[in-house]
């Protein structure tokens, strides 16, 4: 899988209430949510934001709710991925599950700056940043969840496997 | 090999003599959970795994709490979904308004959850039932999803970080205090992925409620569970209540922990968390002159019986400030039910209070105590992010109930000492 765009940068603890405040939980509309994207961090995101372009952030980002309507908005919005040097435990987990890629890096988080261009390149981990000339490595993802994204996301993978075992494989 | 009491349950749920720290494993899992806002997109997932029908329809509960009673149209087609699905299931844990409660006030007080248990929620505060010496976790839709097909999810290992708190703790400051004191010590992330396990004299003479509390915030440290050691405290709550067999585990002497914080709590004040982040926290004799427009108190931290009863000690005889807007929400109908009986219900109306059924609410902005620009509340809630209880520039600050209740009545941010 290969990603290219600009790049949106936020700061450390982006909590899911500024990527998807509670007051539109009332839906799960993927483009609902997507018109709300950001709202409390920057509300000119969700009417500014290009498909493919990417999100940016520092430590922590996605922590606070479990809701899975977070990356379900980043993603309908038409991100690309998130790159941030880490994430809330709940949130990485339902990124991978719904399929909307994320990487750790750090040093990508740190240097990145807005509107940069950046390439990723999922399968080996590496990030370039086109408009300074960098390139920063992501930490790497488990095999487990390389399964996941492989079958599609979390679903996929489980209807996978009870298939096998009704056939008895 | 010497292991945590969060490492000795995944292993059981493992079927394993021992894991690691690091180690990805399938566990059983003793209940699933979700409420109105995570099972929508969890039984719309549920639907594309291929399984009709929910792994033991004893196991999966769901609890519409959020925003019942619906706050409005899209959120009674929200709670249908989960009535009609409940319905088609069979199952036997689904909590109808008035005969229901938040859902981590209420599962503990239903004896749905015990010690030994291995408990995922879609939902974020799915940690408070290691008050019980459960290992309980948050998890997305889709997680449920997956849970409510196979009665099996997949966990990293986590390593564990050890709290101490030592000396007796001063009047006014529980388990609230503890907690929001820890964040302030760890940060936001300072458990990201973790164990928090909560130890010492300290906590050994909290309550199952101050308990219920610590482990509730042990997310807003990035943890993946809180954990109290189970004891005769918890003995006594569980007794006559679990509806299922419960194990006590216990770290073995030895055990290994990425870090050990050891607290002297003796001198502890009641805690104030400033906007924006649970972390930023201040004695409340610290906190300066802020005055307030509301103050809440309820919500899966903070609407037990003992929080209601706090309350009702400081305001007892005395009003709500008159640009103040009290809000009290018990945490389940029994608690309302003995709060009514207790005669607390009474104390909070004489105070001008508005007293709710139960609901989240305001807590994550929404309904039932919305801000306006401008406004500031404090509550005995959980999160103080931008926006969290209504619009973006107003303020929460995190609070126990006797501090909101202190801070009611004076119109701006106090302990209760000045009021008792």
């Amino acid at each position: 899988m290969k990603l290219q765009g600009k790049t949106w940068k936020f700061g450390d603890d982006v909590d899911t209430d500024a990527i998807i405040p509670a007051r539109y939980l009332n839906t799960s509309e993927p483009a609902e949510l997507a018109a709300h994207c950001m709202e409390d961090a920057d509300p000119a995101f969700a009417g500014r934001v290009r498909p493919g372009e990417m999100i940016v952030a520092g430590r922590n980002f996605g922590c606070g709710s479990s809701r899975e309507h977070a990356p379900i908005a980043i993603k309908a919005a038409g991100v690309s991925c998130v790159i941030a040097a880490t994430f809330a435990r709940i949130f990485y987990r339902n990124a991978f599950n719904i399929g909307l890629p994320i990487f750790e890096s750090p040093a990508a988080a740190e240097k990145i700056q807005a509107g940069d261009e950046v390439a990723v390149d999922a399968a080996a981990g590496t990030i370039y940043n086109l408009t300074r000339g960098e390139e920063y490595r992501a930490t790497p993802v488990p095999p487990f969840m390389q399964e996941i994204i492989a079958a599609g996301g979390l679903i996929d993978y489980v209807a996978r496997r009870l298939t096998r075992e009704k056939n008895g494989m | 090999m010497p292991m945590t009491i969060t490492e000795k349950i995944l292993a059981a749920h493992a079927g394993r003599d021992e894991v690691s720290p690091g180690e990805l494993i399938n566990v059983k899992v003793d209940l699933a959970l979700g409420n109105d806002i995570t099972a929508p997109v969890a039984i719309k997932e549920f639907g594309r795994t291929g399984v009709a029908e929910v792994f033991d329809r004893e196991r999966v509960a769901l609890v519409p709490d959020h925003f019942v009673p619906n706050k409005d149209i899209k959120s009674a087609e929200q709670a249908k979904l989960l009535r009609d699905f409940a319905r088609r299931q069979g199952l036997t844990n689904y909590f109808e308004v008035g005969r229901m409660g938040i859902e981590h006030c209420l599962l503990p007080e239903q004896g749905l959850v015990g010690p030994g248990d291995l408990v995922i929620g879609a939902d974020s505060h799915t940690c408070t039932y290691g008050a019980l010496g459960a290992f309980s976790t948050g998890v997305g839709s889709t997680d449920l999803a997956a849970a409510m097909a196979l009665g099996e999810t997949w966990l990293k290992v986590p390593e564990t970080l050890k709290f101490v708190y030592h000396g007796a703790l001063p009047a006014w400051v529980g388990g609230k205090d503890l907690i929001l004191y820890t964040i302030g010590q760890t940060g936001v992330d300072g458990a990201l992925y973790m164990a928090m396990e909560f130890t010492g004299p300290a906590v050994a003479s909290l309550s199952m409620d101050g308990r219920l509390t610590m482990a509730n915030m042990a997310v807003e440290a990035g943890a993946k569970n809180g954990i109290v050691p189970p004891d005769e405290i918890t003995r006594r709550y569980v007794e006559g209540r679990a509806k299922r067999p419960y194990q006590f585990y216990a770290s073995d002497p030895g055990a290994r922990y990425a870090r050990v914080y050891e607290f002297d709590v003796s001198k502890l004040e009641p805690q104030v968390a400033f906007p924006h982040l649970p972390s930023n926290v201040r004695p409340v004799s610290e906190a300066g002159r802020v005055e307030i427009q509301q103050a809440v108190i309820g919500s899966c931290t903070n609407g037990r019986m003992e929080d209601l009863r706090l309350a009702a000690k400081v305001l007892q005889g005395k009003k709500v400030h008159p640009d103040v807007r009290l809000i009290v929400i018990p945490g389940t109908q029994e608690i309302y039910r003995t709060a009514l009986k207790e005669g607390l219900v009474e104390i909070f109306l004489d105070a001008g209070a508005a007293v709710s059924t139960p609901t989240c609410g305001p807590c994550l902005g929404g309904y039932m105590g919305i801000l306006a620009a401008g406004e500031r509340c404090i509550a005995t809630t959980n999160r103080n992010f931008v926006g969290r209880m209504g619009h973006p520039q107003s303020e929460v600050y995190l609070s126990n109930p006797a501090v909101a209740a202190a801070s009611a009545i004076l119109g701006r941010i106090a302990g209760p000492q000045e009021v008792c």
